[in-house]
């Protein structure tokens, strides 16, 4: 799809120009000259973004702990906890999200309270996680279960709103059960908006992971140290002053983070395969 | 008032109430009354509310106090701070990603790169980057917002209708006219969208950026009434931070309903396309 | 009306010479228009007839210089517009496009939206601009809503507008993309009728776009009945029921019978489509 602009004014390309018109190209020659300014900032020693440590520093303190297993281990560490969190939110969080958009009544009872809880961010919640639960990993768990959720149940009843009420009047028409509508006419028309739903909520989860393994390994409301993980990696790297593993670290769960996405956005084309077709 | 005379009619508003009477009543009576196991360490609903409308709190944090204001406005503050520079940097930068092929290919790919990073795991490099207390808080709530309303703008521009710019073109209209009479008001509703979406992550970053280096505010409020075990003024943090948070996207809904008078009308008249 | 009414444009004929257009060519290669030749006149109006998705609308586009042309060359005036030096046209205020789903924007007035051309193009000051689309949507029945937004009117009365604010601009040619498609057949027979009240005012070339041939032979001086993909003028009928015309026209037997001449044609056309079964471009 062509920008906005490309469609009013077009002049025939002069020879050559298409190299650089190539998106690849493009991509190529933008991050490698953000990598090249970072680089100079940080020799330069610029204030602000040169004050954060080079790119040549942040691959010489990542090459040798591709090898080291305490480092892989972290990797394991937030990945599982955001996998758990995020299959609780969903295990929960989709069939909330139906019935509240089948059953006007559940939904008139739960939604409002649903609502005024929203607007606290999740790590809010923190505190009064872990006065209640009595593990750690619980409090974290349900502090991304919160965070999750949100997004889950939000989408899953905007979804089912907007399947077009013709399809159920078509599938009453032909005979359809009210079990045979949910199955097939509710479900699939929910799918994309899971997907979405999926999507923008694993997002939160890493945020969530990060910063509760952060606040374990920072003091404040965690205090043990059964925490671990990546975003733990990066508080201690920080307090130990070996600042180009704090890049380190960010990259990594950036990596991570983006083949969650990338897994989720796959397995919701695998769900839908009407949708792979535009 | 119609409107109003049919909702009380509908059992829309009773079950509301019930639904909030389900929750407060567990809460109290888990709590505060039987005392059921971890609930009973969590401050009640009573608890609470005594604290927070008291004259002389307990805990020193309630309505009367100003230090209870104070960190109100710290948080706000910044929030404040952020969403402007934000929107300031955000909108005008994704006006370009959408309207422009060339700014596309050349900025787009390091903004993605960038994105799959959780705001909060930049904490640290904020610290070691923005020296002082202010500026790394400011920046994290900053970044996490500018992501959000880029985004939604460059959705919005690209979402427009591809009849409008030609019409423009064919009216005679230069490139720059048909960005300033149709590329920014036709984004407008989903430029609008992304801000509120960018308050609310505002919020967001800003609690956990105060939890873990900040001095002041509603975050630091919480944080520390757990360390200082005050825990009904963690409660009421919550609470204030809710009412917040909600009050700043009404009030960005509502700026949006004021300039999009004509989005308005027409949804109210059942129409739009 | 009297004779000087409807007395013929000098300007605005449009030759469109063994125009080809492909798609996509390193990819599916779809063939949209196909060696399409065509003469408008100066002043006509012109219906394209055919089936959905055969390419009547890449014609428009190529004229109005949406898309480029990958063969031959249109000419407005003896002027080329595209060809093989300049395979696309620039966009521009002699020849207004009126979109099929109506392109009236939204977030300004009525009276915004029709001056819109001339203040753009720095040929009037806001205030003068107003005066004069204040004048013509009076002309074409549209006093009173100059300052509703467009959501806020009916559909035929959008359409009216639209066509309005194409003619502020004094354009040689009005390219119609099919735009009563998506009103009810009342309001579209108002429509016809205000349609050509507004040409009868105001000498234009029309070009219109339209898969209703009974619509065509209503309101055209000439019809093109336009192949399947890729499009070619398949036959051009001469519409000798003299202007102006009124509904009447409708049940006269000289339409009847221009009917039953063109009817076959259509219809081979659209079953061909049909059994094609491609998706409209």
């Amino acid at each position: 799809m062509s920008a906005v602009a490309e469609t009013l004014v077009r002049r025939p390309p002069k020879r050559g120009e298409s190299f650089f018109k190539n998106q690849v190209v493009r991509a190529i020659i933008s991050i490698a000259v953000f990598i090249a300014f970072w680089e100079l900032a940080s020799r330069l020693n610029w204030p602000w973004v040169g004050q954060a440590p080079a790119p040549s520093k942040v691959l010489d303190a990542w090459l040798p702990l591709l090898n080291d297993q305490g480092y892989w281990y972290s990797w394991y560490q937030s990945s599982r906890r955001v996998l758990s969190g995020f299959i609780a939110a969903m295990i929960i969080g989709i069939p909330l999200g139906l019935a509240m958009a089948t059953s006007r009544v559940f939904h008139d009872i739960t939604f409002p309270v649903f609502e005024i809880l929203r607007p606290v961010p999740p790590l809010a919640w923190v505190p009064a996680a872990i006065i209640f639960w009595p593990t750690q990993e619980l409090s974290i768990g349900f502090v991304i279960f919160l965070g999750a959720i949100y997004t889950i149940v939000l989408n899953v009843v905007g979804g089912a709103r907007s399947i077009d009420v013709r399809y159920f009047q078509a599938a009453r028409s032909m005979g359809s059960s009210s079990w045979d509508i949910f199955r097939r006419i509710i479900l699939p028309g929910v799918l994309p908006s899971i997907i979405v739903g999926c999507e923008v909520g694993i997002g939160i989860t890493w945020n969530v992971v990060v910063a509760a393994e952060m606040i374990s390994g920072g003091g404040g409301a965690i205090q043990s140290s059964a925490g671990g993980g990546l975003g733990f990696f990066i508080w201690n790297s920080y307090i130990g002053f070996s600042y180009p593993l704090i890049v380190v670290g960010m990259i990594s769960i950036g990596i991570a983070g983006w083949i969650s996405s990338a897994v989720i956005r796959r397995l919701g084309l695998l769900v839908t395969p009407w949708l792979r077709v535009r | 008032m119609y409107r109003l005379g049919r909702w009380l009619t509908s059992p829309t508003p009773y079950l509301m109430l019930l639904g909030f009477a389900l929750f407060f009543g567990a809460w109290y009576l888990l709590s505060e009354v039987f005392k059921v196991w971890r609930f009973a360490s969590l401050p009640g609903p009573h608890q609470v509310l005594v604290e927070w409308f008291n004259p002389n709190p307990v805990y020193g944090m309630s309505l009367y106090t100003p230090q209870y204001y104070m960190h109100v406005w710290m948080s706000v503050r910044r929030v404040l701070y952020a969403f402007v520079i934000s929107t300031a940097l955000g909108v005008p930068f994704g006006l370009f990603l959408g309207w422009s092929r060339n700014f596309r290919d050349f900025t787009f790919p390091v903004f993605e790169m960038l994105r799959p990073i959780p705001v909060l795991a930049w904490v640290p490099l904020a610290i070691v980057m923005f020296k002082g207390d202010e500026s790394p808080v400011i920046f994290l709530t900053t970044l996490a917002s500018f992501y959000a309303t880029a985004l939604n703008t460059m959705l919005g521009v690209r979402s427009i209708d591809e009849a409008y710019p030609r019409a423009a073109a064919c009216l005679g209209a230069s490139k720059w006219q048909v960005f300033r009479h149709i590329i920014i008001p036709g984004a407008l509703p989903f430029i609008f969208t992304g801000l509120q979406i960018s308050v609310g992550v505002a919020w967001f970053s800003l609690v956990a950026a105060e939890m873990v280096s900040g001095e002041y505010g509603l975050g630091y409020l919480i944080n520390a009434s757990y360390v200082n075990v005050q825990y009904p003024v963690i409660i009421i943090g919550m609470i204030s931070v809710g009412i917040v948070g909600y009050a700043s996207s009404a009030l960005v809904r509502l700026a949006g309903d004021y300039l999009m008078q004509w989005r308005v009308r027409e949804l109210a008249l059942g129409g739009g396309r | 009306m009297n004779a000087a009414a409807l007395q013929m444009a000098t300007k605005g004929a449009i030759r469109i010479q063994n125009v080809d257009k492909i798609y996509d060519p390193a990819g599916a290669a779809v063939q949209a228009v196909s060696d399409c030749t065509l003469d408008i006149r100066a002043g006509e109006i012109c219906m394209i007839v055919g089936p959905s998705g055969c390419g009547k609308t890449t014609l428009l586009n190529a004229i109005a210089g949406f898309h480029d042309i990958s063969g031959g060359a249109i000419y407005l005036d003896g002027e080329m517009l595209c060809g093989p030096d300049r395979p696309k046209a620039e966009p521009g205020p002699d020849r207004v496009v009126v979109f099929q789903n109506g392109a009236l924007f939204p977030w300004k007035t009525n009276l915004e939206n029709v001056a819109f051309g001339p203040v753009m193009q720095g040929k009037l000051s806001w205030s003068a601009a107003a005066e004069k689309a204040r004048g013509m949507m009076a002309d074409a029945g549209l006093t009173g809503v100059e300052h509703n937004y467009p959501g806020e009117i009916s559909s035929g009365m959008r359409r009216r507008v639209e066509i309005v604010r194409a003619l502020m601009n004094d354009p040689k040619v009005l390219l119609l993309d099919e735009p009563f498609r998506a009103l009810d057949s009342l309001t579209k027979s108002v429509m016809h009728e205000a349609l050509l009240e507004i040409y009868y005012r105001n000498k234009v070339t029309i070009f219109f776009i339209t898969h209703d041939l009974e619509e065509a032979i209503f309101l055209g001086h000439r019809v093109a009945i336009m192949t399947t993909r890729p499009c070619r003028p398949k036959k051009i009928l001469e519409v000798d029921i003299p202007h102006p015309r009124n509904y009447s026209v409708l049940t006269s037997p000289r339409f009847r019978a221009l009917m039953e001449e063109t009817v076959s044609a259509v219809h081979e056309e659209a079953v061909k489509a049909f059994e094609a079964g491609e998706k409209e471009m």
